[in-house]
């Protein structure tokens, strides 16, 4: 335990230095607040309160920004240690593998956690100055944190798999950006296809939930939209996403952090140092 | 009582063999140094008894358990060829972490520094360090806790003299306390000097094992004798001695260990024509040459 901690504690002045949790704070402070300032528009028509949509509105930015962040904050973490040499030296203490990855985890979701609190915080209290009335949102919104960091903690790790893989930081770069690509666009791009190919059949009843929470970022959407189902409707997931338990929705992002840290830890020992 | 020992230690990658059938102990309070030219197997035979990489083949036992396990690695410092830390952490936050991790107190980390001359510097990033600095982390942190083995490839590297010659001190304390040392270097001067015994490998095979004595002894290369002639003198000395280059003052002349003390003999025999005389035995460059030589000539036959 004290090993993790001594590599967190290390790792968090790093990601500190390297202005990581400034340029993720300011990420989300940014789109939070554009979210919410153009998001208050349609208040009166939905007869919704403000915190309310925000949340709707903030679910749809999470799903791209999160796994984002906490791709960038990730790749580097094995292929760079590679890079510069770090690694055999560490490796020769009494540390285990799965320790290192451990240490440098607590750090980078501690993070992204705070990064996704002040982008929330901000947003929130945007909603309060419009209209008091937003504390019903409240609970809305802490679940969308919560599972804003479950989401960031898959990702986190799926980051430290492909570093582990790759070995060198450029390379690792790479395959983090294109798993982003594949996995938050062309996946519900390509679901949205097949459903279309198919007309309502049998993959469209019985395939396509399945294939939509195995996808942790559409999970969490789920997760987080079937709380408010208006909003979910305003989402276009459509009728065949609304048939899934948020349950199993909720077991796939808990699943997620836990079998791609399982991987990132199985690459790891992996590399030669 | 031996701290580490090697048996038929081979490693091959792809069809090049790094090491091939390396053998040596080094016993407790022992400093053994590893010469070697470039790519001879140093640091690859050093990755591999602390577990970093695998051998081939062979047999490793570091302080009687396994390389790379975890009672080794409690007790095994290591210090790699090109030490690297984060360069966004500072000296003292890099050894407060290494303290940690081998369960010492980090409060340690300013007196490890300090020991290495680098407590001015402790509270600066290791980005703005020099590369003798860098060097400097590296050596504290081989000095955490009372390893048992050190492990050093090349540790006075980028070291300025003066740091060298405290850097060998420290090692003198160390090995006084029991630590077993293992050292590479290219630094030949400073190895014979502050080692008791010397490896030499070459083209990834051991080509000698011994301490410098023994080395002289079997290499058995020529002595220098340098004999200063009076003024006016040289010609004549040359003369009587049978042989030897001479440059007006001074005579040159080799002479096998068996001879040594004959031809010493003859020199004092020339009594007021001789000022000084001074033995030169062969250096550990030379005896280094003389081994790999051989092993060269080994290799092609
Ligand atoms: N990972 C590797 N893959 C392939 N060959 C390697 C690898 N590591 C080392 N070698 C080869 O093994 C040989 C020994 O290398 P090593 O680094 O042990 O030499 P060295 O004695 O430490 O040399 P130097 O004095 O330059 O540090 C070299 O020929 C090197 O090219
Ligand atoms: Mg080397």
């Amino acid at each position: 335990m004290t090993r993790i901690l001594a590599t967190a504690s290390a790792e968090a002045r790093i990601v500190l230095r390297n202005r990581w949790v400034a340029i993720a704070i300011a990420m989300m402070a940014v789109f939070s607040l554009v979210l919410s300032a153009t998001g208050s528009a349609p208040t009166g028509a939905l007869g919704a309160d403000p915190l309310s949509v925000t949340i709707a509105s903030l679910t749809s930015l999470a799903v791209y920004l999160v796994p984002l962040i906490a791709l960038l904050m990730s790749f580097d973490a094995i292929a760079g240690e590679v890079e510069r040499g770090t690694l055999p030296l560490v490796l020769t203490y009494p540390i285990r593998r799965s320790e290192i990855l451990l240490g440098k985890f607590t750090a980078h979701l501690a993070a992204l956690a705070l990064a996704v609190a002040v982008g929330y915080g901000l947003a929130a209290g945007a909603a309060f100055l419009s209209d008091a009335g937003s504390a019903a949102g409240l609970p809305a919104l802490l679940r969308l944190f919560w599972t804003s960091v479950l989401l960031g903690a898959a990702f986190l790790a799926i980051g430290y798999a492909l570093s582990a893989l790759a070995r060198r930081p450029g390379a690792a770069a790479g395959l983090v950006i294109g798993l982003w690509l594949v996995m938050i666009v062309l996946y519900d791009l390509s679901l949205l296809a097949a459903i279309v190919a198919d007309d309502g059949g049998w993959f469209t009843t019985d395939i396509f939930p399945w294939l939509l929470i195995a996808n942790p970022a559409d999970a969490f959407r789920l997760y987080n939209l079937a709380a408010s189902e208006a909003t979910a409707a305003a989402a276009g997931l459509g009728g065949a996403a609304a048939t899934i338990a948020p349950l199993h929705a909720l077991a796939s992002l808990l699943l997620w952090p836990l079998v791609a840290l399982t991987l990132a830890i199985l690459a790891f020992r992996k590399v030669t140092p | 009582m031996t701290t580490l020992t090697l048996s038929n230690v081979t490693k091959t990658f792809g069809d090049m063999r790094a090491l091939d059938a390396v053998g040596f102990t080094v016993a407790a309070g022992e400093r053994v140094a590893l010469i070697g030219h470039n790519g001879a197997g140093k640091s690859t035979l050093m990755k591999i008894l602390l577990g970093l990489i695998q051998a081939t083949a062979g047999d490793i036992e570091v302080c009687g358990a396994a390389p790379g396990s975890d009672a080794a690695r409690q007790h095994v410092a290591y210090l790699p060829e090109n030490a690297a830390f984060h360069s966004a952490l500072t000296g003292l936050e890099t050894l407060r972490m290494y303290l940690r991790l081998r369960g010492e107190s980090p409060d340690q980390a300013m007196s490890l520094l300090d020991r290495v001359g680098l407590a001015d510097a402790a509270k600066r990033r290791i980005g703005t360090y020099s590369k003798g600095m860098r060097q400097r982390v590296g050596l504290a942190q081989a000095l955490i806790g009372h390893p048992r083995l050190l492990v050093l490839d090349e540790p006075t590297s980028g070291l300025d003299p003066v740091s060298r010659r405290d850097f060998y001190t420290m090692l003198d304390d160390l090995a006084a306390e029991g630590a077993a040392i293992l050292l590479s270097s290219h630094a030949l001067t400073e190895v014979e000097a502050r080692t008791d015994r010397i490896v030499i490998l070459s083209r990834g095979k051991l080509v000698a094992d011994d301490t410098l004595v023994g080395l002289r002894r079997r290499a058995a290369l020529p002595i220098r004798l340098q004999i200063r002639a009076r003024p006016g003198e040289a010609d004549a000395v040359a003369a009587e001695l049978a042989g030897g280059r001479q440059n007006g003052v001074t005579v040159d002349l080799t002479c096998t260990p068996e001879d040594k003390l004959l031809r010493l003999g003859q020199i004092a025999g020339l009594g007021a024509l001789v000022e000084d005389v001074d033995v030169v035995p062969p250096s550990l460059e030379d005896i280094y040459s003389h081994f790999s030589r051989v092993s060269a000539d080994g290799d092609r036959q």
